[in-house]
């Protein structure tokens, strides 16, 4: 893949704290490689406004290799920027050309508030894994894993569940702002295998309730989420979540 | 909304199916005793309520979702490409919804009324045909008609495999074929439902 170095305008979100109003400010960046990463690219920024004597960019990074779900902007209209099921430390400059203007902005959502500039406080998600996302285990010696039999098809769906890594894309993405695709793959990778049944109709109405409890909004089926998902999280988990929550709803006594 | 969704699908084959009698050419004959049918037998009278009471439903909770998914989103993005992840029509749903209510309003205005208003008049004859031959020879009303069943044809081709898979369905053998049965059904029910204004506009049924 030919390297080539390109000039850069950004306008970024800049806001103080979750209680001031922010705006955008536009910068200038220079020489930046094609091989860099998004955030690479937002380190030179970050150390170019430290010489100028400004306040860098708060941004949430931590593993930069695709597998933490925290670099969370919305770049040029889209979570993550650009490419298809990819994060954005694993987005690279050379999806971008010289003298373009890349505009990034905080995941916008009730349930996410703004903490400093492009970081947002997502612990609403983990609120919702604190209401179902256990399972009650035996104690003891470890079991030998293969003593439980799973169908080869539900370990696999489990498993494809179990990708979610929690970056909140989903939410950003959804134009209701609605974190079924979380909720959907979290209530799925627990009730599709046999150590996820007993809690199986309390996790997806405690999970659902608690859902709505933080202000997300509804899902009306756009699909948007799936397009956008770093892991590729499919809506069949949408389905199974409403699916598990009508089951669990009927057959409950719990109100 | 899933539920009251495929209610109102079930309705609308029903709806169509009746109206599409005027075809047959026969001046109305098969059509009319269709529509006395429709407005005289008790069990059809008994479900009208059951229709009214699943549209209103239908409508509040659509006005819910609006109202809680705004909620969800107090800050906008200043520059946003839904076009890159998901189909307009997905997304327009509320305003999709909304035109035909509009258009419902008009619709019931021209056909419903004067059906209530001559039943319950003494029950005096009404030819629901020629009433039809008489709203559509107007060009301002076939177009607006038209307009009613693409917005139509767009919330029912999204409507009818989001409904399932807001039931839980959603199957690797049978959601392709739910796909395909939803934008056959969407096809036919609004081709039939756009022919007809046009037929009586330009004269092709008698």
């Amino acid at each position: 893949m030919e390297h080539y170095h390109m000039n850069l305008t950004l306008k970024v979100w800049r806001q103080k704290n979750s209680q001031a109003k922010g705006n955008f400010d536009t910068y200038q960046v220079k020489n930046i490689s094609s091989e860099m990463s998004f955030l690479e690219m937002f380190d030179v920024l970050n150390e170019q406004l430290i010489v100028e004597g400004k306040e860098p960019i708060a941004f949430d990074h931590d593993c930069r290799e695709g597998i933490c779900g925290m670099c969370s902007m919305y770049i040029n209209g889209q979570a993550h920027g650009p490419w298809q099921q990819n994060t954005t430390c694993q987005l690279h400059m050379r999806a971008f050309k010289d003298g373009d203007t890349i505009v990034v902005e905080p995941w916008r959502s009730q349930a996410f508030p703004v903490v400093k500039d492009l970081v947002v406080d997502r612990s609403s998600f983990d609120r919702i894994i604190q209401a179902g996302g256990y399972i009650s285990v035996n104690t003891g010696n470890a079991v030998d894993a293969n003593a439980i039999p799973i169908d080869k098809k539900d370990a696999d769906d489990a498993f494809m569940a179990a990708a979610c890594i929690g970056c909140g894309a989903c939410v950003a993405t959804c134009k209701n702002g609605s974190a079924m695709l979380f909720v959907g793959a979290k209530v799925s990778q627990l009730s599709l295998l046999p150590q996820g049944q007993p809690e199986r109709a309390n996790r997806v109405l405690n999970m659902v309730a608690q859902m709505d409890k933080e202000g997300f909004g509804n899902c009306t089926n756009t699909y948007a989420c799936e397009a956008e998902c770093p892991k590729g999280i499919s809506i069949a988990n949408i389905a199974r979540l409403n699916s598990e929550y009508i089951k669990a709803g009927l057959s409950s006594e719990e109100k | 909304m899933g539920l009251t969704g495929i209610f109102l699908i079930t309705f609308l084959i029903v709806h169509a199916g009746v109206n599409a009698c005027i075809f047959l050419n026969d001046g109305g004959a098969t059509f009319n005793e269709f529509a006395h049918f429709m407005s005289h037998n008790w069990i059809v009278r008994f479900l009208e309520i059951g229709l009214f009471v699943g549209l209103i439903t239908h409508i509040i909770q659509g006005l819910l979702l609006w109202k809680q998914n705004n909620a969800a989103r107090p800050v906008g993005y200043y520059y946003n490409k839904p076009s890159k992840n998901s189909n307009w029509y997905s997304r327009s749903m509320g305003i999709l919804g909304t035109l035909l209510l509009l258009f419902l309003i008009m619709h019931l205005y021209h056909f419903f009324i004067g059906t209530k208003v001559a039943l319950y008049s003494g029950d005096r004859p009404h030819n629901l045909y020629e009433e039809m031959k008489l709203v559509f020879a107007n060009q301002w009303v076939v177009i607006a008609y038209l307009v009613g069943v693409v917005a139509l044809f767009w919330h029912l081709y999204h409507g009818f495999q989001s409904a399932f898979q807001t039931l839980g369905v959603n199957h690797k053998k049978y959601t392709p074929i739910i796909k395909m049965l939803g934008l056959g059904y969407s096809v036919i029910i609004c081709v039939l439902f756009a022919l007809m204004p046009v037929a009586i506009y330009l004269k092709w049924i008698a």
